[in-house]
């Protein structure tokens, strides 16, 4: 009994405990500080025994990540995160596995493992950590970029056509699939949460800013003055409205979502589409996905699906668990003698 | 008409047919029939990448020959005594191989006009006195096996593809073997369809009863069971050997095997054999590529799992970073490479042993790891466990470079007892003691530290580590440490292998040096030197980086040393390049075994000087 009240005295944990003793590196004023803090703060809050979380990263300036927390980490190679995860995952499902990546590195060189992870999946966490340009590269344009972005690399402006991580998520059967800001940290803390909550891979991509490569990129969404009419909160159950004085609103012409004024009078709040999360078919999910700043839509923030399904290591533990009630624990001796054997005197 | 009956001490057939006419098949069930009869053997399957190619064209030919004897069998046969040819294609390919006066069996009812030219063939050779120098017995196969299964009213097709045990029921009579293990095996492969398990046994009883009353056929052979040791045998491929060999050192280790694998000739087959012994808690990943392959491998051995991955040269070449991730992170991991014809996609079904360059060096910076090789099929059950004790015990990755030949080839395996093989010690470390992540042992080895034991959480990962805490560290002298730190450790391993297997005396005039799969064909051509009375030895590497600490006084003991390999000379240069000695090189990338003769040649103009 007493072990069992130190193991949960134990697991009173705070947000210093997820702090390891290595300087944090990254370039002043980096958002990647702010998402740092955020899951520091929160992962106390799972009732997990710290040594259970693993942190797995690829190359990039977000990959840095499990340097700095005090878990077990993987700072693996370039685009392979979600690769190494997998094999953490398979190898104890009792882990809580933390996949930190960034836009280079998990939709370009990483693309493929990306995709095939949130298809398995897998019962692992992926926070994306979106820049839109690459930061230890110095510069050049990733391929969440927008076309005609000037980079070292682009000097006569990007031709390479973007894409958006969330639709790519849903492409690949997306279970969990959610947006947040580096500067809001309370609604990001929330997509954390639900990230964790989730059984199955979740795919949280985190809008962050790079100071030095693409410093402002994301500031409508994220100044006083504009942010209220470019971001749309999505909350399950709930029609799409926004804007400063919750003026406008989402309503769908088919199956192209619009934005209406609900000041003159023509829509009112019941036209509005409402959100939900748990729809199974991905379609509405997808639509939201397509909603994007340059298209003239408000960027939905929030979680854009929610459905579970089996998880892949339950399938492997219960292929393992069958085979071993059908067959019997594996026997050497029988597998050394199996098929057509003779003896010799 | 009672047959003359002649006793053989060994004999080579190769069976061969369009990819389509089950000749492998055939030639396995002729393998396990002789190898249950006590003959000792050696096969190679040599089939097409192709997996239907066009019937009756040269390149879709399929051939699987088997060598049994009643004493040791080291090769496949330089030659085939016996061609069974299911169509003309099938003889134009083969013919080369056969020895002067040997059989030919050849289904007549394919040499067709059309079949004709496919091959190539302006009239039928078996028309034109063109084979005048062998023994060729032209039977209508395919209308006789039709025959033998008229009433049964099966559809063409399906008649037609029962001639192949037609053919190895007339090959059974030939060579005296016993079909009952074959009419046993047709029963359990067809049990769902009755009709296939009647129509294929009457198809190998027609082909037997054919020789018993046939006036073609003058005599029969016998081959009598060889003497090998005492003891409970079994066929085995390398590539299954390599299976159950890796599943019995996990469970030696009390770890649970990951293999993350990607599909790829000639390795699949290990990975299809895992993924059946998932009893034994054999967790079987299938990526999306060979580098999530290796990712996930690694992945599984920092949680404590014992992570490997299976592949050829191509999917080697790809994992390359992720190999040196792990030197780096000193993660156990098992990397096994069936090797195959290079560069590129090369020849996917063809052997060679063109990768040893990569396996040492094909990695960025410094990355040393032991590299191991197999010898014969069974040498593979071996070799994977040596391969898995390595990893654990000094945390490193490994290499085990196999190849086609033995991946598909077999002979008998003298079953072990699993009591016949030590335990591999893992400690994980639970407790911190004193230990960071990179504290070394007495090997060189830092702790394996699982994910869920508490106080010892730490971080690792691909950029170079701080001595003993393993944080990251760009010092220059710290760099300069661990790269020879990591260097010294492997190397170290030289203290801890078997001396390299010599085969006659530690001096004389020339030493054959070899690795992997020419084992067989070096040790023939050996002892047919010796026992000419050439001073002739034979050394053979299993353990390739590092070697045994005896290869180099054994290397300086001869006038000359003559290293055959399945490549331009990759461990000729090693080995100049290691011990300053001068090496004759012997050389052959045709995707084809050595041939023992072929050795045997080039000894007698060493030793000629």
């Amino acid at each position: 009994m007493s072990e069992v009240l130190n193991k949960i005295e134990s697991i009173k944990l705070t947000a210093k405990d997820f702090t390891s003793d290595q300087d944090v590196r990254w370039c002043p004023g980096c958002g990647d500080y702010a998402i740092l803090a955020v899951v520091q703060r929160t992962l106390p809050e799972f009732g997990i025994p710290r040594e259970n979380f693993v942190f797995v990263s690829g190359i990039g300036c977000s990959s840095r990540f499990p340097y700095y927390m005090n878990t077990y980490g993987m700072h693996t190679i370039h685009g392979r995160a979600t690769a190494f995860a997998s094999g953490v995952k398979g190898a104890n499902p009792d882990l809580s596995v933390w996949i930190v990546t960034g836009d280079g590195d998990a939709l370009s060189i990483g693309g493929n493992h990306f995709i095939h992870i949130i298809r398995r999946n897998f019962d692992v966490n992926i926070i994306l950590f979106n820049n839109e340009i690459y930061g230890l590269t110095k510069g050049q344009y990733s391929p969440t970029s927008e076309v005609g972005k000037v980079t070292k690399s682009s000097p006569y402006g990007s031709i390479d056509t973007p894409f958006k991580p969330t639709s790519v998520a849903l492409g690949a059967e997306a279970g969990f699939v959610a947006i947040g800001i580096d500067r809001d940290t309370k609604h990001l803390q929330e997509m954390i949460r639900r990230s964790h909550k989730h059984k199955g891979t979740s795919f949280l991509e985190v809008y962050q800013n790079c100071v030095i490569f693409n410093d402002g990129t994301f500031s409508a969404l994220t100044e006083k003055d504009t942010k209220q009419d470019s971001v749309l909160y999505l909350e399950h159950g709930k029609p799409l409205v926004y804007g400063k004085e919750n003026d406008k609103g989402i309503i769908m012409d088919g199956l192209t979502p619009k934005v209406v004024s609900l000041a003159d009078g023509k829509y009112s709040i019941n036209d509005l589409a409402v959100h939900d999360e748990h729809a199974k078919d991905a379609t509405w999910a997808h639509i939201l996905s397509r909603m994007n700043r340059s298209a003239d839509y408000p960027q939905p923030l929030g979680v854009l699906r929610d459905v579970e399904r089996p998880t892949y290591e339950k399938g492997l533990v219960n292929q393992i668990e069958l085979a071993k009630g059908k067959r019997g624990a594996g026997n050497l001796e029988s597998l050394f003698n199996e098929g057509d054997v003779w003896e010799n005197n | 008409m009672e047959k003359e009956v002649q006793v053989l001490e060994d004999v080579t057939i190769r069976f061969a047919g369009d990819s389509g006419d089950g000749m492998q098949l055939t030639g396995t069930q002729f393998t396990n029939v002789s190898a249950m009869m006590g003959n000792d053997l050696a096969t190679l399957p040599d089939f097409p990448a192709e997996i239907r190619a066009p019937i009756g064209t040269l390149y879709g030919v399929s051939g699987f020959q088997v060598h049994i004897g009643s004493g040791k069998i080291h090769t496949p046969g330089d030659h085939s005594d016996v061609l069974v040819a299911m169509n003309p294609a099938a003889l134009k390919v083969n013919l080369r191989e056969l020895d002067t006066n040997g059989i030919i069996i050849a289904n007549e009812d394919q040499f067709t006009e059309k079949n004709l030219k496919y091959a190539g063939y302006e009239v039928s050779p078996l028309e034109d006195n063109s084979l005048i120098k062998y023994r060729v017995f032209k039977i209508r196969i395919t209308h006789l096996t039709g025959l033998a299964l008229e009433d049964l009213k099966l559809p063409t097709k399906t008649v037609d593809r029962c001639k192949n045990f037609f053919a190895l029921g007339l090959i059974f009579w030939l060579f005296s073997r016993d079909s009952e293990p074959t009419i046993a095996w047709i029963k359990d492969k067809f049990k769902k369809t009755p009709e296939l398990v009647e129509a294929n046994i009457r198809a190998l009883k027609a082909g037997y009863n054919y020789g018993v009353i046939t006036e073609a056929f003058q005599s029969k052979y016998e081959i009598s069971s060889a003497q090998l040791p005492k003891g409970k045998y079994r066929n085995i491929t390398g590539n299954t050997a390599m299976a159950i060999g890796l599943v019995t050192a996990a469970q030696k280790a009390g770890l649970e095997l990951f293999l993350g694998s990607y599909p790829i000739t000639p390795a699949s087959d290990i990975l299809h054999d895992l993924s059946k012994l998932k009893n034994f808690g054999v967790k079987t990943f299938q990526a999306e590529d060979e580098i999530a392959a290796i990712a996930s491998a690694i992945g599984a051995s920092f949680a404590g799992d014992l992570g490997m991955t299976t592949t050829s040269g191509p999917g080697v070449s790809l994992k390359g970073e992720a190999i040196g991730y792990a030197v780096m992170t000193e993660l156990p991991l098992v990397i096994v490479n069936i090797q195959r014809g290079g560069p590129s996609t090369g020849l996917p079904t063809k052997t060679e042993q063109s990768d040893l360059n990569q396996a040492i060096y094909g990695r960025h910076g410094e990355a040393p790891l032991p590299v191991i090789a197999p010898a014969t099929p069974s040498d593979c059950f071996i070799m994977a466990f040596e391969a898995c004790r390595l990893a654990i015990k000094y945390m490193t990755p490994v290499i085990i470079l196999s190849d086609g030949y033995l991946a598909n080839g077999s002979e008998p395996w003298k079953i072990p007892s699993p009591s016949d093989f030590p335990e591999i010690k893992v400690e994980f470390l639970t407790e911190k003691n004193g230990k960071l992540p990179y504290s070394r042992n007495e090997f060189n080895a830092r702790p394996w530290i699982k994910p869920g034991t508490p106080n010892l959480e730490h971080r690792i990962g691909g950029i170079e580590k701080a001595n003993i805490s393993g944080n990251i560290s760009y010092d220059p002298e710290n760099h300069h440490n661990m790269v020879y730190l990591r260097k010294a450790k492997i190397e170290n391993i030289a203290n801890d292998i078997v001396p390299a297997e010599l085969f006659g005396n530690e001096t004389g005039d020339v030493l054959v040096v070899g690795w992997g799969s020419t084992y067989g064909a070096i040790r023939k051509a050996v002892e047919l030197q010796q026992s000419a009375g050439k001073k002739v030895s034979h050394l053979h590497l299993r353990h390739l980086y590092p070697m045994a600490k005896n290869v180099e006084s054994l290397l300086k003991g001869f006038k000359k040393v003559l290293v055959p390999e399945m490549n331009t000379g990759q461990l000729a240069g090693l080995l100049r390049s290691d011990f300053l000695v001068p090496t004759i090189q012997l050389n052959k990338v045709y995707g084809q075994p050595f041939k023992a003769s072929e050795i045997t040649k080039k000894i007698d103009e060493v030793l000629r000087g």
